[in-house]
């Protein structure tokens, strides 16, 4: 694989110049707080390269947390009046910088949501059409990444265009599409690397798995029965501390649920498409008041059995979870995914 | 390809006060642009997102059928915000509708057999788009016997009451109407759905297929006499109802296990069900 090296000194000045074709969007932290996202970069801005996996995941780039689909008039004078029309958005290029090579890949799960033989979501599509990835390497893994258990890896290329591996004084970068080429150019970036850089990253790669402890095993999931793990007795036991704030759901790359509401003001008006939450009563409440996930336990069971069970059953391609441990963070009550699953891998129905 | 989320425009061009106490109002609707409606061919059974800006978007069953054309037809019940927009509107107003959506009662194999329909209150939209389907002259050939129990509380709560006297006086179709309790002039049945379909539906074989809407209190007391009957799971069809936003299989609420009921249903045989949480 071509690899470019860019020199610490010229990073900025590659960005300003890439910024001619691409809108840029990296990881940028909150001042004085702990928090962080990825968000547009504006002018002068440089992506916060040290942040780790952001409080929140990159999944707004291309699904944000709320957006409008469809525009409307209600004004019975204009000749539209009541015709739902396509909101019109800007897809131009963007380049996101510094996205971590697991949430690239959360992408690639989530895009089977939302391009699918029946239907193509047009507005994750074209979002997602819209970027070119511009990966970076995690060299010094925290304590809570599984994320090589669920077939990615500190340095995983599956979601990215490029990958950067950050050195002492330099960015390796490791072209793995035409569009991340076409980037490099952009940014003005063609130095290539001398003999020995594949060893080089190759190692690091090494290193860097090899600093990752935590993991998540669901080799038996595949083969046991829906109905089975679905009535087993160990739910009530991992929902216990669950207060269904909704936060696991919202920081995970992964999770994808939507609700679509109209808001008009005046006589305009848009439909938007905004994140949900299965931890949520209302999300399956029916008119009738009837709730076919009324509790507590239903819903959770819901989230660990979407994720680890219903989605490998439906697309036969391992967990929708890429070990980013967001969830285990930002969970107030300490409910983790990896014992969970591991409750699930070794559950044996009573006979 | 286009924008799944995007309705057509169509235009309320009838609306029917559809039972006696109001609270159901058939609607029918005619495309704004005629090639749409091309785009909406439907197949009995399936169902759209009905569209009020501003309001929102409810599924709602097709109650025309594939072989009526020039007009979409759904009967609504007054239940919350959006149907009750909805039962306020008027002839002419322009609104949207989204779809088709979903799959259907599976003509292809039902042909040659013989269907038995069990309906009740409300939940009979899609019946009559079937049964209007069967009766077409071009597709009464391909289907053997076919019986209908449809139930309602009153005479005036029974759905499309001229169509259901005119198949009475059919001889290739047997009706067995009922309502709860006697009332003047009824010369049908008398008695909940579950015991009448006991008494007059046919019994079940390989060639015999059942399909059964209805409030989830009929549904539990018809499986166990179609049981009965002899009709095996797999020959039992049933069509769920679960609150639903996209209707294409994306938004992720509507689910039971790993099956999307917008999209992968909502029609589904018993035997499926029962492989899945009962999560409706
Ligand atoms: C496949 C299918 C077929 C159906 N066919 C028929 C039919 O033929 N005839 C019929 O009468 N009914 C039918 N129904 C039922 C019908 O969809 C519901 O009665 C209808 O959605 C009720 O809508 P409402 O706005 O009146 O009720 P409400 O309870 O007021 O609201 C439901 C809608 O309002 C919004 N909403 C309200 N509360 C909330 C909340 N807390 N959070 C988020 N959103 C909210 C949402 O947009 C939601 O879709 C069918 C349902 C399904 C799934
Ligand atoms: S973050 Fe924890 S407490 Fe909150 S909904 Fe998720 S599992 Fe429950
Ligand atoms: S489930 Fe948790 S660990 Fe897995 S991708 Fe989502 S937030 Fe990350
Ligand atoms: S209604 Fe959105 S997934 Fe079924």
């Amino acid at each position: 694989m071509k690899v470019i090296k860019i020199d610490k000194k010229d990073w900025a000045g590659g960005l300003e110049r890439s910024r001619n074709t691409y809108k840029l969007i990296g990881p940028v932290k909150e001042k004085d707080k702990d928090i962080s996202s990825f968000k547009p970069l504006g002018k002068d801005m440089l992506p916060d390269l040290d942040v780790m996996a952001t409080s929140v995941s990159p999944k707004s780039i291309v699904f944000p947390q709320e957006e409008v689909m469809l525009t409307y008039t209600t004004d019975e004078s204009k000749e539209d009046c009541n015709l739902f029309k396509s909101h019109d958005k800007d897809y131009s290029p963007r380049a996101v910088i510094g996205i971590r090579p697991f949430d690239a890949a959360a992408f690639l799960l989530v895009k089977k949501n939302f391009d699918t033989p029946d239907y193509r979501d047009p507005y994750w599509c074209d979002a997602y059409e819209a970027c070119t990835f511009i990966g970076l390497a995690i060299n010094n893994p925290d304590s809570l990444d599984f994320s090589p258990s669920t077939k990615t890896g500190p340095f995983d290329t599956s979601g990215l265009d490029v990958l950067l591996v950050e050195t002492e004084d330099s960015y390796l970068a490791q072209v793995v599409t035409e569009k991340g080429e076409a980037y490099l150019n952009a940014a003005g970036w063609e130095n290539e690397a001398g003999n020995g850089v594949d060893k080089q990253i190759g190692d690091m790669k090494k290193a860097a798995e090899t600093k990752i402890t935590s993991s998540i095993s669901y080799d038996k999931i595949k083969s046991k029965e829906i109905l089975d793990l679905y009535n087993a007795d160990f739910w009530d036991q991992a929902s216990f501390a669950c207060i269904n704030c909704g936060t696991c759901t919202y920081v995970c790359p992964t999770c994808w649920c939507f609700d679509i509401q109209d808001e008009t003001r005046g006589k305009k008006g848009i439909r938007t498409k905004a994140w949900d939450s299965c931890m949520f009563p209302l999300f399956t409440i029916h008119t009738t008041g009837h709730n076919p996930r009324g509790t507590k336990l239903q819903r959770v069971r819901q989230r660990f059995m979407h994720k680890l069970k219903y989605f490998m059953d439906k697309y036969d391609d391992g967990i929708m979870c890429v070990g980013c441990g967001r969830c285990i963070r930002s969970c107030p009550v300490n409910i983790d995914i990896r014992s969970i699953c591991e409750t699930m891998n070794n559950y044996e129905p009573a006979k | 390809m286009e924008n799944p989320y995007l309705p057509y425009p169509v235009r309320i061009d009838d609306i029917q006060i559809a039972t006696e106490d109001k609270s159901l109002k058939t609607f029918k609707f005619v495309f704004l642009n005629e090639e749409d409606e091309e785009n909406f061919s439907y197949n009995a059974g399936q169902f759209a997102e009905v569209s009020i800006p501003g309001k929102g978007e409810i599924p709602i069953g097709i109650a025309s059928s594939p072989v009526e054309k020039g007009f979409v037809m759904f009967t609504v019940f007054r239940a919350g915000a959006v149907t009750s927009h909805l039962h306020n509107m008027k002839v002419g107003d322009v609104m949207g509708i989204r779809g088709p959506l979903g799959n259907w009662y599976p003509w292809e194999m039902l042909e040659g057999k013989n269907i038995l329909i069990v309906g009740g209150g409300f939940a009979f939209t899609t019946l009559r788009s079937s049964i209007i389907y069967m009766l077409d002259p071009a597709n009464r050939s391909k289907f053997g016997n076919i019986d209908v129990v449809y139930g309602a509380r009153t005479p005036g709560m029974l759905l499309y009451k001229d169509e259901l006297v005119e198949w009475e006086k059919r001889d290739d179709i047997n009706m067995h109407l009922t309502i709860d309790s006697p009332a003047e002039g009824w010369d049908y049945n008398v008695g909940f759905t579950p015991p009448v379909t006991e008494l007059k539906a046919p019994k079940g074989d390989a060639d015999t297929f059942a399909i059964v809407c209805g409030p989830p209190i009929m549904i539990k007391f018809t499986l166990p006499v179609l049981e009965k009957l002899g009709y095996s799971h797999d020959h039992i069809i049933m069509s769920l109802e679960n609150r639903m936003k996209c209707g294409i299989g994306m938004c992720g609420r509507c689910n039971i296990g790993k099956e999307l009921v917008c999209k992968d249903g909502p029609v589904f045989t018993l035997a499926e069900l029962n492989k899945t949480p009962k999560e409706y």
